[in-house]
């Protein structure tokens, strides 16, 4: 039994009282936790049968093959107000993703430079720098997306001074208003996907070489000129198949309709909104990341490739940053996942993410808990994908390491 | 002897002045400026941006900006239907004012606000020395400033006893809201954080496993479904016919969130700790309790404190979320004011934005700097 | 004992910030209380439910809550309001955060059942229409086609607007905000050519921009939006109890009745009147509904009738300055009309 582990040495067992058996108390511990999760568990369930029922309503996720009835405003699939609440969710779903997307690559860049413009030797740079990284830490995000929103974007020439704007100057093709940014769109015509498969092509004959190339820099430590054969395999390879195809390309231009621009692409200024305010704010805390991660690498690191004869750029590119990604890559990804958390700030400007679809929905057809239960699924599995992908970034990253 | 030999020096020579490109302003422009072609070319682009754009951010600020005013017409132009001359932009600093009490304490009643400024002495009053290292009676301090005074708080900000007057949560707003809902979050979620790590660390398999799977669910969604789930589900969860105030709802949202980022934090703290320390406490046969709260805890805390002060920044941006599900907080309060007929101009959004950011500006950067203050003292206490 | 926890817990949390456990039956709990807790517009719409800025609440809404407090308690100040967002108003009905939704609520076939609530009375016929600025020279709504219409999310006023556009083959480009202030900033700033909510709301949010008379409503009205109180469904002495709260109003601008005249019409020799101001010895109305005797005669003296109401919040006496129209009583071509006080 239990009793006999808290016997001790030899001789007489001490007495020992069941009460401080700690293998005995863990269980009941434990037991005790696991009735009151359950039982609370239990108890909200009942409650929401109860509240259910009191106020007519039934659970379950039927309701996502209804019509939806509303309209979105920003959608990449076809979507209509006849299209079902579940066709709504994905659009919401693939708003999000785009603008976490672009906001994690726009950050990341801004972050990088920044962070290491603190470390330049630059006095001015390194002031600026830190002044930028000091003002948008601590500010909160919304205030920043109602700063861009209301602040900037609304402040913007409107869609009748463009018009005006067009009389003038008929050529113009690209146009900045409180709508958003007006541009041509372009428009494959056939044989366009010949140049992407050329594009891939060359993009697959870039990676082979600059492989074979590593190993031949290995063995015979002469380094072909990669960056000339890689431009050329993934830029003039594809532009010359399209000159071949006969350009399958053409733009469609922005024109004026009755009230909008008719035709072109147009760039909303919720997402812009949104976009800046979520890049500019996870960038100031990606800075300091770099900056950490850079300070984190010894001295002794750079002076040694200089010993070795490196330049400044191939020391920080070849020496410095290898090692301080691996202090990096922890906290980016924790920024990361906070900027796709943030991303459902856009509730605030009506940009149409995960959160605000959701949220219409939930007003429209009363399924707090089933929007909820979707809302919080997606985002954990958001969270995991990059967290998982992170972590194998980083134990590449790590294999460094020697 | 001879008197001197020619080749033995017996004095020293004055010493020569540094090279020029050495000390002077010059040097220092040279070295700091204008390193290279590339340094310069920066130099130059970021002077160029200041001298064009800090004199105007200046000017509109301050200098065209519009300090008294009973109504928007003070902040309009002439063709807009105001006084000042047309194209004229600035800050309407007339709107702020106007509104200054309102952005503060929200509609509380006017004549009850001595209730939310003594709420304010008193934490003042305990914060200070609270978080100067020299003061005395650190653990009187913290036993008032973190129960008696929430309780107090509690009862003179919401009345109903004692003779005061009942004054309902829909009334309160504004920056009031923002601290007592960061502050809350504060004082529950550092024993909830601590806790949760505890169960994280734990060798009990269900304890582990259940708080491992609230930190990492709340941890991975964002922070306006949680506020979410307490306003909307919450009432659903509980007996029917129940009636949570929205208040105390956002309260336990932001709670739950902070709790759960808390963990983390301490858990760091926790793993950072050696194992000898642990072992030691164990052979002095303290019990798990004694261990934790005597031993392992004091300095796990202490090595995390610049985490956790990073979180309670986090907290206090975040509680502007709030504005979401419809509370009035200084953001949402700032943004409802925007539609204030007597207020509408083009320049009140940036204004009331600018005021508002620069609230939360300031208190987010004194915490960060006091984090690395803190930061700063711990170090030298171990370095010596 | 887990449940007993709980409940321990949440109940030592909720202490004091006006927690209670509302019965099925809201009028017992109601008095019990000692108020009415109101759930009013929290966006400030003038004319139905707004707050100045000392705090006090006012607006056709508003006077309905007022009315329900004066024919339980006597007494109009019995009553406290709960600002609601669109979103969260049916929540804060279903879970008994409120005891009465009187924030122009349309009453639908959906809401009426799938919700859980009951409606009957209706205090404001309402449509929804659009608001454009003059400049842009529209007269009508079907010329927006193309246009950039602001619109709240989670009304019905949304699933109108898309309908209306798809009926009548038109394009159109949504711009939803979750909150009507952020709706009202974005048409003000130009985001939209067109603004679209219930025509009263048009009226109430015309006022609120910088120059009122550079907006005008348009002629089109493209839905039915009763707007009317509504309650937790299978409680009927309080569905009684609101909605003849709202008829009194009704029945007394019938009669004649006002606030200045409803101590003398106590001894007119009409006996409906008298019966309807509780001054026949043998009238049961009001104790019959669960209510004193002199209900009636408390609601008019608190907010007046319905006219009186009217024309303070949104009428002529008013900023808005909206006609009585669909809003008559039905003896001059309106739609409002008491059902007999017998």
């Amino acid at each position: 039994m239990a009793l006999a582990d808290a016997r001790t040495g030899s001789g007489e067992p001490p007495k020992v009282s069941l009460l401080y058996n700690p293998a005995l108390r863990s269980i009941v511990y434990q037991v005790v936790t696991l009735v009151v999760i359950v039982a609370a568990i239990w108890y909200a369930w009942n409650n929401v049968v109860q509240n259910l029922a009191r106020a007519n309503m039934t659970a379950g996720f039927g309701f996502l093959n209804s019509r939806a009835g509303f309209d979105l405003a920003q959608s990449l699939i076809a979507y209509s107000s006849d299209s079902t609440y579940f066709r709504a969710l994905q659009v919401g779903l693939l708003n999000t993703l785009v603008v976490a997307a672009a906001g994690i690559v726009t950050a990341t860049i801004v972050g990088l430079l920044v962070g290491i413009g603190r470390l330049s030797h630059n006095w001015l740079i390194a002031r600026l720098c830190t002044v930028y990284v000091e003002i948008f830490r601590n500010i909160p995000p919304l205030l920043v997306i109602f700063f861009w929103y209301l602040g900037v974007l609304a402040l913007l020439p409107s869609i009748r001074s463009i018009f005006q704007h067009l009389e003038e100057n008929p050529d113009a093709i690209f146009f900045i208003s409180n709508r958003g940014i007006y541009m041509p769109a372009p428009v494959f015509g056939d044989g366009f996907g010949t140049v992407l498969i050329a594009f891939l092509i060359g993009v697959v004959a870039a990676v082979a070489f600059t492989v074979w190339a590593n190993a031949r820099q290995r063995a015979t430590g002469q380094r072909p000129p990669v960056l000339w054969v890689n431009l050329g395999l993934v830029l003039l390879l594809p532009f010359l198949v399209f000159l071949v195809m006969g350009s399958p390309l053409t733009f469609d231009y922005a024109v004026p309709g009755s009230f909008n621009m008719r035709g072109g692409m147009v760039i909303g200024p919720e997402f812009l909104a949104l976009y800046l305010a979520l890049s500019l704010y996870t960038a100031s805390f990606i800075a300091e990341i770099v900056r950490a991660g850079i300070r984190g690498v010894s001295k002794g690191q750079s002076e040694a490739s200089y010993a070795l004869g490196l330049r400044p750029g191939q020391a920080t590119r070849l020496v410095v940053l290898p090692q301080a990604l691996r202090i990096i890559i922890p906290p980016l990804t924790s920024q990361y996942l906070n900027l796709i958390k943030n991303s459902s700030l856009a509730v605030a400007v009506g940009y149409a993410d995960l959160v605000a679809v959701g949220g219409t929905i939930l007003n429209q057809s009363g399924k707090s808990i089933e929007i909820i239960s979707i809302w919080m699924l997606i985002y954990v599995s958001i969270s995991l994908i990059t967290s998982l992908f992170m972590n194998w970034f980083n134990a590449k990253m790590a294999l460094v390491e020697r | 002897m001879a008197e001197s030999i020619t080749y033995v020096r017996d004095r020293f020579i004055d010493a020569e002045k540094p090279p020029a490109s050495d000390s002077s302003v010059i040097a220092w422009l040279h070295r700091n400026l204008f390193a290279s072609v590339t340094d310069s070319a920066m130099t130059i682009v970021a002077i160029l941006a200041i001298v064009w754009y800090l004199p105007a951010a200046i000017n509109w600020l301050f200098v065209s900006a519009v300090w008294t005013g009973a109504d928007r017409t003070a902040c309009l132009t002439t063709d807009q239907g105001g006084q000042l001359p047309a194209g004229w932009s600035g800050a309407c600093w007339a709107y702020v004012n106007d509104r200054f009490v309102q952005f503060m304490f929200g509609s509380y009643p006017r004549g009850e606000l001595w209730r939310p400024l003594l709420v304010v002495v008193m934490f003042v009053g305990l914060l200070i020395p609270f978080l100067m290292p020299k003061a005395p009676r650190k653990g009187l301090n913290a036993l008032l400033l973190l129960i008696v005074f929430p309780i107090v708080s509690f009862f003179l900000l919401l009345g109903g006893t004692f003779g005061l007057r009942h004054v309902e949560t829909s009334l309160w707003g504004g920056l009031m809201v923002t601290l007592i809902i960061s502050f809350v979050g504060i004082v529950v979620s550092l024993p909830a954080g601590i806790l949760l790590a505890l169960g994280r660390r734990s060798q009990m398999p269900i304890m582990k496993t259940a708080c491992i799977v609230f930190i990492e669910l709340i941890r991975g969604v964002p922070l306006i479904t949680v506020l979410f789930m307490a306003s909307v589900l919450l009432p659903l969860f509980l007996e029917p016919g129940n009636n949570i105030d929205k208040f105390l709802r956002a309260l336990i949202g932001v709670s739950i969130f902070a709790s759960a980022y808390m963990a983390e934090v301490i858990r760091g703290g926790l793993q950072a700790i050696p194992k000898g320390q642990y072992e030691a406490a164990d052979a002095l046969g303290l019990n798990y309790f004694h261990k934790m709260t005597f031993v392992v805890l004091p300095q796990a805390i202490k090595l995390v404190i610049p985490g956790i002060v990073n979180t309670f920044i986090g907290m206090f941006k975040d509680t502007s979320l709030v504005t979401i599900i419809s509370m009035y907080d200084l953001l949402g309060i700032v943004k409802a004011s925007f539609g204030d007929s007597g207020w509408i101009t083009p320049v009140t959004p940036l204004t009331g934005l600018i005021f508002a950011g620069f609230v939360f500006w300031i208190f987010c950067f004194g915490m960060s700097r006091y984090s690395a203050f803190v930061e700063r003292r711990l170090d030298t206490s171990h370095t010596r | 004992m887990a449940k007993t926890i709980v409940t321990a817990l949440v109940g030592a949390a909720v202490l004091g910030l006006g927690a209670t456990a509302a019965q099925a039956d809201t009028l017992s709990d109601v008095k019990a209380k000692g108020f009415v807790q109101c759930g009013v517009n929290g966006s400030n719409l003038a004319g139905f439910g707004a707050q100045d800025s000392s705090g006090n609440w006012a607006g056709l809404d508003v006077d309905l809550c007022k009315a329900v407090a004066a024919a339980v308690f006597g007494d109009a100040t019995k009553v406290k309001f709960t600002p609601l967002s669109a979103k969260d108003r049916f929540p804060a009905l279903q879970s008994g955060e409120i005891d009465l939704l009187a924030r122009n609520t349309t009453w639908s076939v959906s809401r009426d059942s799938q919700l859980g609530f009951d409606f009957r009375a209706v205090n404001y016929y309402d449509g929804q229409g659009f608001m454009v600025k003059k400049e842009l020279g529209v007269k009508s709504a079907l010329e927006l086609s193309g246009a950039s219409v602001c619109v709240q999310s989670g009304t019905t006023t949304e699933l109108n607007l898309a309908d209306y556009f798809r009926s009548n083959n038109m394009d159109f480009k949504p711009v939803v905000f979750e909150a009507q202030d952020e709706a009202d900033a974005a048409y003000n700033a130009g985001r939209c050519d067109a603004y679209t909510t219930d025509a009263s709301g048009l009226y109430s949010i015309r006022l609120k921009m910088a120059n009122a008379d550079d907006h005008m409503v348009l002629p089109e009205i493209i839905s039915k939006e009763p707007l009317g109180p509504a309650v937790r469904q299978n409680d009927s002495r309080w569905l009684d109890i609101v909605s003849w709260s709202h008829y009194a109003m009704v029945a007394a601008e019938e009669f004649g009745i006002t606030t200045a005249n409803v101590e003398e019409m106590k001894a007119s020799a009409n006996p409906d009147i008298k019966r309807f101001l509780g001054e026949e010895a043998d009238s049961t109305i009001g104790a019959d509904l669960g209510l004193p005797k002199d209900w009636a005669v408390q609601i008019i003296k608190a907010v007046g009738n319905y006219g009186e109401s009217f024309e303070r919040n949104v009428g002529e006496g008013s900023p808005l300055k909206i006609a009585r129209g669909l809003n008559g009583l039905w003896t001059n071509g309106g739609l409002q009309y008491a059902p007999p006080v017998r």
